[in-house]
């Protein structure tokens, strides 16, 4: 009963914060709706990346791309194609790409995981770039639309909105409980007859598909697509970053960490325009050190200390030892 | 005691000073521009010898003569700087910021074509000017027409490569190469546009192309390359290159020896740290860009510019990011009033001095610029332009020591 209403409360509180998040844009059209949208779009980043990398383990580097191929099926199609269908074959066509790339390489593990998905970016923007040099005559790619920033957005927010349906629907899923095995004893998940294997190709195409249409729904603001933007590695590292800082065990971890990390990056790049790797630098190590498991990890102990303990996470236990 | 007190008394005189007479001063009589750029980033090298010292040392230069003349008052510079990462969200949310809370009177354009391109729809929605200096492209009418405020001047990606075919043209003329060309180019936006326009302009001027290949960006080793290229025995080579590989395709054409009578690098030999690195070996190689050091205004620009900013410019697109601010400052001035809409009908309408020489805009590009230079006597003479005027003649490369 108690349960019950909690979830209720927990529903309403997330379409009330989702219905506030869209109203920014009727407050503000300049600068705090594009700082909103770099919230947004790492946001729905973060989440995406940890739809996977959370219950496996697996740090995946790959963000940068699906990113970019969805950037580029905008870019390629946008004359042709209704933006809404770009948006959708650009998640299809990262799924694809997720589903050969889990196909090969999701047998390994780790470390090799990690240099592959990272050598994925490159490759994939290397082809990208061959493909476009012997059959096409440039590289830039233009995409004007009239969509301003506002819409770009609420599609921001409609994808985030998808992101976490699909997050809560997994975690209660057979494909979801799987992982959870997984992502604490591969061998033993494999014994009780779990097909590892797919299970993760699946969830790495699932997240795949989400990073790719955030690429596509950012394509107009960047209005000019050519390889090193759409491709760039930094994308990848600083999803990983502001997903570690959240702590990715729980869906809603990474939008912790991902609203103090961009205002925290923004307000050292507006004070210290010359110096803020070195200041960002300095605030890694400074969260690294001293909130390791992220902030629900922080979160989660003041929770037990204040003796509100409900049901503890065997996951986030896990990772935390 | 009494010292305390006149400490205490000269302190709040002081303050009192500065907050009374300091911001109603500054208020009413400082013009702020904004500047979004790479500080860091793929493209922060590049900016920090074309972008922001050419910024650094406007801002000394007009604050030195007492400012802008708006109306009957004089009044001085500022610049707020941000970084953009060399990243398109970064540099929306920067040119944002400068406009919508430092509420800049007026904006330098970034750096970089794909950043303008980025931040062009956000700068014409505002109204400001958008001068954009370090973006080549041949779509400039197109973006005018879409982008009423914005203007081009460094010129188009065509022009860049079909001049490279004059000029090799002018040395064969002369009897220094024959017909044999080399051709590669980095298999990215800029080399691939060049690439695509000079390969049909060199056929057309008769001349045979031995070795055509292209390579990534970001690679390491071009040995193979020019082993290739010399096998093919060319008579001259050209390499559409960009920052990285100009320095590699020049290493090893020095170290195979590789025999030709022109030696043509992309982007990056217009830079100090090209002569820096290779010394006497850069002596007649032609490159990307170009300028003309030799009048006076630009012998003072700089010899100023290693003053102030303590660094040799380029001698390409450095001078003409100065030449851009000039242009501002001169179409502010004759508008008499920081209405920004009459500034861009000044800019449209008018012909500026600048270090570069006289600039005009016709349908907001500017039609003539350099194309083509070469090291010569250890400066970079312009040697082919759209008509600017003070070209030198093209030598011949005679070896590489």
């Amino acid at each position: 009963m108690s349960a019950f209403s909690g979830r209720e409360i927990r529903v309403f509180l997330a379409a009330a914060a989702l219905a506030l998040a869209a109203a920014l844009p009727l407050a503000d059209q300049g600068y705090y709706l594009s700082l909103a949208v770099n919230v947004a779009m790492y946001a729905v980043l973060c989440t995406a990346w940890a739809l996977f990398s959370g219950p496996t383990h697996y740090i995946s580097l790959a963000t940068a791309a699906f990113f970019g191929l969805g950037a580029y099926t905008v870019g390629l199609g946008i004359d042709t194609v209704p933006f809404a269908a770009l948006i959708a074959i650009a998640g299809l066509v990262s799924a694809i790409v997720a589903a050969l790339v889990g196909l090969a390489t999701l047998r390994l593990s780790g470390v090799y995981f990690v240099i592959f998905t990272l050598g994925l970016a490159e490759l994939t923007r290397q082809v990208v770039t061959w493909l476009q040099t012997n059959f096409t005559t440039g590289v830039g790619l233009y995409v004007f639309t009239d969509l301003a920033e506002r819409h770009i957005y609420w599609m921001l927010l409609a994808l985030g909105a998808a992101v976490y349906l699909s997050g809560w629907l997994i975690a209660r899923s057979r494909l979801g409980f799987a992982m959870r095995i997984i992502g604490n004893d591969e061998t033993v998940a494999a014994h009780v007859g779990i097909d590892t294997a797919v299970s993760k190709v699946l969830l790495f195409m699932i997240s795949g598909a989400f990073i790719g249409m955030v690429g596509a729904i950012l394509a107009p603001r960047f209005a000019y697509i050519e390889p090193p933007a759409a491709f760039n590695p930094m994308i990848s590292f600083q999803v990983v970053i502001m997903a570690l800082l959240g702590g990715s065990q729980r869906l809603w971890g990474p939008l912790v960490g991902v609203i103090p990390f961009t205002i925290l990056f923004d307000f050292v790049s507006g004070q210290f325009p010359n110096h803020t790797n070195l200041m960002i630098g300095a605030a890694f190590m400074l969260v690294v050190y001293f909130i390791p498991n992220g902030i629900v990890g922080v979160m989660e102990r003041l929770r037990l200390r204040l003796g509100l303990r409900k049901t503890p996470s065997a996951s986030g236990q896990e990772k935390a030892a | 005691m009494k010292r305390r007190t006149v400490l205490k008394l000269t302190a709040s005189a002081l303050l009192a000073a500065g907050i009374f007479a300091g911001p109603a001063f500054a208020e009413g009589d400082v013009l702020k521009f904004g500047a979004s750029a790479p500080k860091t980033g793929p493209l922060a090298g590049g900016s920090a010898v074309t972008h922001w010292p050419a910024i650094k040392l406007w801002v000394h230069d007009v604050n030195a003569a007492g400012g802008i003349k708006v109306g009957d008052k004089m009044m001085k510079v500022e610049v707020i700087e941000y970084d953009d990462r060399t990243s398109g969200e970064e540099a929306v949310k920067n040119i944002q910021r400068l406009i919508n809370v430092d509420k800049v009177d007026f904006l330098i354009a970034p750096y970089g074509t794909g950043l303008n391109l980025a931040t062009a729809p956000l700068i014409a929605k505002h109204g400001y000017p958008h001068i954009a200096v370090t973006a080549v492209t041949d779509k400039a009418d197109e973006f005018v027409s879409r982008w009423p405020n914005s203007f081009w001047t460094l010129g188009t990606s065509t022009a860049f490569a079909s001049s490279v075919a004059d000029v090799l043209k002018t040395l064969r003329d002369k009897g220094v190469i024959g017909n044999k060309v080399a051709v590669v180019n980095v298999a990215d936006a800029f080399g691939i546009e060049l690439a695509n326009a000079g390969k049909p302009a060199l056929k057309e001027a008769g001349f045979e192309i031995v070795y055509d290949t292209s390579y990534p960006l970001g690679t390491q080793d071009l040995a193979p390359v020019i082993s290739e290229a010399k096998k093919a025995a060319p008579d001259a080579f050209v390499g559409f290159s960009y920052p990285p590989d100009t320095f590699a395709l020049t290493d090893q054409a020095k170290l195979a020896d590789l025999k030709v009578g022109a030696f043509y690098v992309g982007v990056a030999t217009a830079f100090p740290a090209y002569i820096g690195k290779f010394g006497g070996a850069a002596e007649g190689v032609l490159g990307a860009g170009g300028m003309n050091p030799d009048t006076p205004v630009m012998q003072a620009y700089l010899k100023r510019h290693k003053e102030v900013t303590g660094m040799d410019p380029d001698y390409w697109a450095n001078p003409v990011t100065y030449a851009s601010l000039e242009i501002l400052k001169q179409a502010i001035e004759r508008a008499g009033t920081i209405d920004r809409a009459k500034v861009i009908e000044q800019l449209k309408n008018g012909s500026f001095d600048t270090v570069v020489g006289t600039m005009t805009f016709d349908g907001n590009i500017n039609r003539k610029f350099w194309t083509v230079g070469q090291w010569q006597n250890g400066v970079f003479q312009g040697v082919s332009s759209t008509g600017v005027g003070g070209e030198k003649e093209p030598v011949a490369k005679k070896g590489w020591n």
